[in-house]
């Protein structure tokens, strides 16, 4: 067979035919994965939900968007209320880091797991292991209102992934924000009674309030580290 | 040239990354670990052979004058199926690979060799032709990565060998890439003695 | 106000903090082939810049008027590749045509621009970064900025090495890597500045 000449319609023939194929090769390719991605997204989602209660056993609540943040009321097959699940957002070292993150109704933390991030391999990255209950920065268990939830660094009571300050700060002002925003602010009623008792009582008030304080005090802290200190790789 | 040669002339004598030092931007983007390379060198052998025995196949059908633009849009389809499937059923490497996937459309090799040798050997000799740059491809991103993930963190394959205590971070990060990628290739000159 | 501080800081991020070939390895290809000189070096990073610009204007509008219209985001590989392709041959032509002397200088650079990943590599990026069409467009211009900035300093550097006394089998392209990578690392003392901005900024 001859190699077809370059004549005008040869060419708009040829191109046309093979963006057509192309075009129906990715439609039906589409049609058979897309239903595949979402539901592995989904599974996902349900399994980080899982992980992040620490429990199989749980209904999960459609989900309610409270400003920036997605919440899951979860309660256990019994129909008891066992605490919210929140994907929260914060700009880390190198782009958006996405975290879900597992409350109980007194607002301690049950779980965390880092949903996406574009942090540094192997520095970064690493927040998926480290501020987990055999992590060396812990943060299992406690608590955004009552423990002083920044970096060691910063006053701290959490120890700040080894070279990664930035990140680690990101992390731990995610979680925070989830914390005052979503079950600390009441937005969400369910769950309500506990915790109103932990904040109209004073103590629990001011605990909270001398925390929030801290907290704006060491961003301004973080503001002059970034800028200033030379062994903060990130 | 019997396909065995072609098999091998793209794994040494004219491997991509220590020799054409093309598709460069993968080659430094993708590789902070050996698996990431080696995902990254076997998704774009997929395509490289895929690529090759389309257009082999297809070459006499096409005018000379729209060549290039119907090249790109098997490419470019090829990979976009190449990403739906990763998407769907590898998710972790999507993850790990990310803007890198969309990127081996533009990866010079990919056209290069559409344009070098599919458009002018039959289908069965590119396909070897693809098997063979692109091992060759695949090898030099698992050793890049290989270099960097154990200079950086201590660990090959995930297997921690020394722990990242004494790791060298710079080699994991942006410059690290540059520096290991040219001391493999002075590597890779003297043991192929060109120099 | 806050729009302008996040477009300054957009700018300043896509110029220095994650530079384009030196952080992000986009546009590696032109940044070692086309870097011997500083004058073709230079005169590719504006070609590169133009045409970012110009590809990022055209792949949103596709983006949110075809592709998101009509539900085809699974088209957008290679829709944006092709609308790249004939953009540099539209912008070539018409170069040709109306401004001779720009083309003499940017010309030969065109054809190589369009299997330049940085310029499908931002087209993705802005799509993916949720931006609109004003930032889109800021960034891409920034990034272009930043890659016609790592051009003129690499080839700097590598005019200076044609005189220094190279060991032989570092000679050509493994010691421009070297150079390259000792580039980077300079560029990594901009890590983290945006951090900082931003808090300078309130944002």
């Amino acid at each position: 067979m001859k190699k077809l000449k370059s004549s005008l319609t040869n060419m708009l023939v040829v191109l046309t035919v093979i963006t057509i194929v192309a075009a129906g090769v990715l439609a039906s390719v589409n049609a058979v994965t897309a239903p595949q991605i979402e539901k592995i997204n989904a599974e996902n989602l349900a399994a980080g939900i899982k992980a992040v209660m620490g429990s199989d056993d749980i209904t999960v609540s459609e989900p309610v968007h409270v400003g920036d943040y997605t919440v899951y009321d979860i309660s256990d097959n019994q129909g008891n209320q066992l605490g919210k699940a929140v994907v929260t957002t914060e700009n880390g070292f190198g782009g958006p880091l996405k975290v879900l993150v597992g409350f109980n109704t007194n607002g301690d933390i049950l779980g965390y797991t880092v949903l996406e991030h574009q942090e540094t391999p192997g520095l970064g990255a690493k927040a998926g292991e480290w501020f987990q209950k055999d992590g060396k920065g812990n943060i299992i268990g406690m608590n955004p209102g009552k423990n002083n939830f920044t970096v060691s660094k910063d006053g701290g009571e959490v120890d700040a992934i080894t070279a990664s300050t930035i990140t680690s700060r990101a992390f731990l002002r995610a979680i925070h924000n989830a914390y005052t925003k979503v079950i600390a602010g009441g937005d969400v009623v369910s769950g309500a009674t506990q915790q109103a008792s932990a904040v109209d009582g004073e103590s629990g008030a001011t605990q909270q309030a001398s925390a929030v304080d801290g907290e704006s005090g060491a961003t301004q802290q973080a503001s002059a580290a970034d800028m200033g200190t030379p062994e903060v790789i990130e | 040239m019997n396909n065995f040669k072609v098999l091998v002339n793209g794994i040494i004598k004219e491997n991509p990354t220590f020799v054409l030092l093309l598709g460069m931007c993968p080659t430094l983007g993708t590789t902070s670990s050996a698996i990431n390379g080696m995902s990254m060198g076997l998704a774009t052998m997929c395509v490289l052979i895929l690529s090759n025995l389309i257009i082999a196949s297809i070459k006499k059908l096409i005018p000379d004058a729209v060549r290039i633009p119907s090249y790109i849009v098997v490419i470019a389809s090829l990979v976009t199926v190449l990403q739906m499937v990763i998407k769907a059923y590898a998710p972790d490497i999507d993850k790990s690979l990310g803007l890198f996937i969309p990127l081996i459309v533009v990866n010079c090799i990919i056209l290069g060799r559409a344009e070098a040798f599919a458009a002018k050997n039959g289908p069965v000799a590119s396909i070897f032709d693809g098997i063979g740059i692109g091992l060759g491809f695949t090898i030099a991103l698992t050793c890049l990565g290989a270099v960097r993930e154990l200079l950086g963190t201590g660990a090959i394959f995930g297997v921690t060998l020394w722990g990242e205590n004494y790791g060298m971070l710079m080699f994991v990060l942006a410059p690290g890439a540059f520096l290991a990628l040219g001391y493999l290739i002075v590597l890779f000159n003297k043991i192929t003695k060109k120099a | 106000m806050d729009y302008v501080l996040n477009l300054i800081l957009i700018i300043i991020v896509a110029i220095f903090v994650n530079n384009v070939v030196l952080a992000q390895f986009l546009g590696i290809c032109p940044f070692l082939g086309v870097s011997k000189k500083v004058d073709t070096a230079s005169g590719m990073g504006m070609a590169v810049t133009a045409v970012l610009v110009v590809a990022t204007i055209v792949t949103y509008l596709i983006q949110v008027y075809v592709l998101n219209a009509f539900g085809l985001e699974y088209l957008q590989t290679i829709a944006f590749i092709l609308v790249i392709a004939a953009l540099v041959q539209m912008i070539e032509i018409i170069l040709k045509k109306t401004m001779p002397a720009l083309y003499q200088a940017l010309g030969v650079f065109l054809p190589l621009i369009t299997t330049n990943c940085c310029i499908l590599g931002v087209a993705i990026l802005v799509i993916q970064k949720d931006y609109d069409l004003l930032e889109g467009v800021v960034y891409a211009l920034s990034t272009g900025i930043g890659f016609l900035l790592a051009m003129v300093l690499f080839a700097g550097l590598r005019e200076q090495l044609d005189l220094a006394d190279v060991p032989k089998a570092f000679r050509g392209v493994p010691i421009a890597l070297v150079t390259a990578g000792l580039l980077a690392m300079a560029f990594m003392g901009f890590s983290g500045v945006d951090g900082g901005l931003k808090i300078l900024f309130g944002l």
